[in-house]
């Protein structure tokens, strides 16, 4: 078990490594970094000087691995558009995004996983045919066009959610929530249901496939000729072996939600890391892009590294042979 | 003579007829059976793939799966009919009175649980203990399947028991709730020739000490002879003859048993090449008709084709051919 980790956060440390480098190179590679720091008029001498100071001169591995301390103290310099140190920016936004993520990933499970199971065991009945058939429009309809429809019909129209923006945080020993109090939660169903719905439909779509699957095996039909319950043998016995598959796509799923808010945030106004990626984007603000970039590859990471834990926990045939690969 | 029930039998089969409807049409994979099985008797079923004997086994235990269904017949257990009693009453029934035998160990086990996990939800289902005696109960059955250091074994995973090891804890799964019928389907067929016959000798030495009836389903003649009181010779659907073991293999009826006979390997005689029934048994969308068997039957007369035959008493089997019907074999011959 503790070797197997220690592979894994091996592994981990040099992918992080790998994303480091690219980030760095954005400064090297997307414009002069001098060019957007010193003014127009700014002498050849001066940016010399500035090159030197700055220690930009230096040979690239020398500058990558001074980035590289840095940004494992979470120092990722200035940005260039806000004027403030981009790990406060970042620490401004990120739990925003966090709890909007953390939202839509708990309503996706909640929801989509029963809804798979019920699909699964019922698969001819009406029911199951109307929520496949919803979960298609889910599946299909982009997360924007989404968002609006439900600002349309939950705020225009009803009037009962506010449409953008956090609203009332409170704020928790400096990490403002939305998850504490009625009102601010108010603000963080609207984006927290558009973005959860493209996973839900698959988290759905996928429990039932597994659970159609599984359902087919023997030890299921030995465990119903044991004279087991319906109960005992569709959740004790099947939804068990249907969990190393639900359990690898909601991991990947909840790194692609924090892709994915990029949008939600767009069209909710939801002050997250997204939208600052966003505007990072538009102004060329280098610092904030690569830290950006870092702090995703991190949190895929970290999660990837839980999910193959939980592969641990549950399938008892990766703790024997050592070597636990299970992808 | 044939068949004398003295009392009522444990499990009797009538006119049993099990359906797959079909876009093209109905198939009839069961067609009209009826047997019986004793208290604590062995019945072998025995007869090739598809000729319906995994399906019986099914039917009686409530487990076809659909579109398969009874269309017909009764089954009736212990004195009542179980073929119409609904989810809950059959549920209740299956492991506690009638279990089931499947043919693959390597697959029959749930992999993220363990083997006394899965004995003590089982025993648990039927029996009302508490965890722990439900346990000590678990390391017993282990320990009388013959699996060795059964208070560690217990609380292992089934990937970590071996082929023959994993059929013995079926085998104490099945046993967990002291069933009186076990309906083994092709138990070792999957299993290494050297394991057959300990896990042979382990379910019949356990069913006569538990005086529980197994029906052994298997399309192994050498399993049959030594292990079942009767057997019942299936062929596309239909029995075709039944009868007490020894006078079925010495002086079987049914051209088809015969044939079976035939072709089991006998080391005593030096046989150069083992004979075999020329064709294979027809698909359930062209079952000949008449008798079934008449397409590859060496003893055919014209009157095989036009009408199907019953069972009948001959000699101290029931067989269904026409051979032993003398006014059509001799309107046949003249």
């Amino acid at each position: 078990m503790l070797t197997y980790i220690v592979r894994r956060l091996l592994q981990s440390v040099l992918v992080l490594i790998a994303v480091g480098f690219i980030a760095f190179s954005l400064f090297s590679y997307v414009g002069d970094p001098i060019n957007n720091m010193v003014g127009v008029e700014a002498t050849d001498a001066e940016r010399e000087w500035a090159r030197k100071t700055l220690g930009l001169d230096d040979p690239f591995p020398v500058q990558f691995a001074r980035f590289a301390a840095k940004a494992v103290q979470g120092d990722f310099g200035q940005s260039y558009r806000l004027s403030i140190p981009v790990a406060t920016a970042i620490g401004e936004r990120l739990p925003a995004t966090l709890e909007l993520v953390f939202v839509a990933a708990v309503m996706a499970l909640l929801i989509g996983v029963p809804l798979g199971v019920y699909t699964g065991l019922h698969r001819d009945g009406a029911i199951s045919r109307i929520l496949l058939t919803i979960s298609l429009i889910g599946i299909s309809l982009p997360t924007f066009l989404i968002g609006i429809l439900l600002i349309m019909v939950f705020s225009v129209w009803l009037g009962w959610l506010p449409s953008f923006g956090r609203g009332a945080t409170v704020d928790l020993w400096g990490w403002e929530s939305n998850l504490v109090s009625w009102e601010g939660f108010k603000s963080i169903i609207l984006p927290a249901v558009t973005l959860c719905l493209f996973q839900l439909t698959l988290l759905m779509r996928l429990v039932r496939a597994e659970m159609l699957e599984v359902l087919r095996t023997d030890y299921i039909k030995f465990a119903r000729a044991r004279g087991l319950t319906n109960r005992a043998v569709n959740f004790g016995h099947a939804l068990k072996n249907t969990l190393v598959p639900v359990i690898t796509i909601t991991g990947l799923q909840i790194g692609s939600l924090i892709a994915f808010a990029i949008i939600t945030e767009t069209v909710f106004q939801w002050p997250g890391m997204g939208l600052l990626f966003l505007q990072a984007i538009q102004f060329v603000d280098i610092p904030v892009m690569a830290a950006y970039l870092c702090l995703v590859a991190f949190i895929f990471v970290v999660i990837n590294l839980i999910v193959d834990i939980l592969y641990y926990a549950i399938d008892p045939r990766l703790r024997l042979d050592g070597s636990g690969h299970a992808h | 003579m044939g068949d004398t029930t003295n009392a009522q039998p444990l499990l009797q089969v009538e006119n049993l007829r099990v359906e797959f409807p079909t876009r093209r049409g109905t198939l009839v994979a069961v067609d009209d059976i009826s047997f019986h099985i004793d208290e604590g008797e062995v019945l072998g079923v025995v007869g090739e793939s598809g000729a319906g004997k995994s399906l019986t086994g099914a039917a009686i235990i409530g487990l076809l799966e659909p579109p398969g269904r009874v269309a017909s017949g009764q089954i009736i257990f212990d004195g009542a009919r179980i073929d119409n009693i609904g989810y809950e009453k059959i549920r209740r029934l299956r492991g506690n009175q009638i279990a089931m035998i499947f043919q693959d160990p390597l697959t029959s086990l749930n992999p993220l649980i363990t083997v006394g996990r899965q004995l003590t939800e089982t025993i648990r289902t039927h029996v009302s203990v508490d965890e722990r005696a439900a346990r000590e109960r678990a390391i017993e059955l282990l320990n009388e399947v013959g699996i060795p250091a059964a208070e560690r074994r217990v609380d292992q995973y089934p990937h970590q028991f071996s082929g023959g090891m994993r059929q013995r804890v079926v085998i104490a799964l099945a046993l967990a709730a002291n069933p009186r019928l076990i309906i083994a389907d092709e138990p070792t067929t999957a299993l290494d020739v050297s394991i057959q016959a300990q896990i042979i000798t382990l379910l019949k030495r356990l069913c006569k000490e538990h005086g529980t009836a197994v029906m052994l389903v298997t399309h192994d003649m050498g399993v049959i002879a030594e292990t079942a009181d009767r057997v019942a010779v299936m062929y596309a659907g239909r029995i075709v003859e039944v009868g007490p073991v020894q006078d079925v293999i010495r002086h079987a009826q049914h051209p088809y048993t015969h044939g079976l006979m035939n072709s089991i390997p006998v080391v005593r005689h030096d046989v150069e090449q083992l004979k075999q029934i020329d064709g294979a048994m027809p698909r359930l969308t062209d079952i000949p008709s008449g008798c079934a068997f008449n397409p590859r039957c060496p003893k055919v007369f014209e009157y095989c084709r036009d009408a199907r035959p019953e069972l009948v008493d001959v000699g101290a089997t029931r067989a269904a051919c026409w051979l032993y019907d003398d006014t059509r074999r001799a309107g046949d011959t003249t």
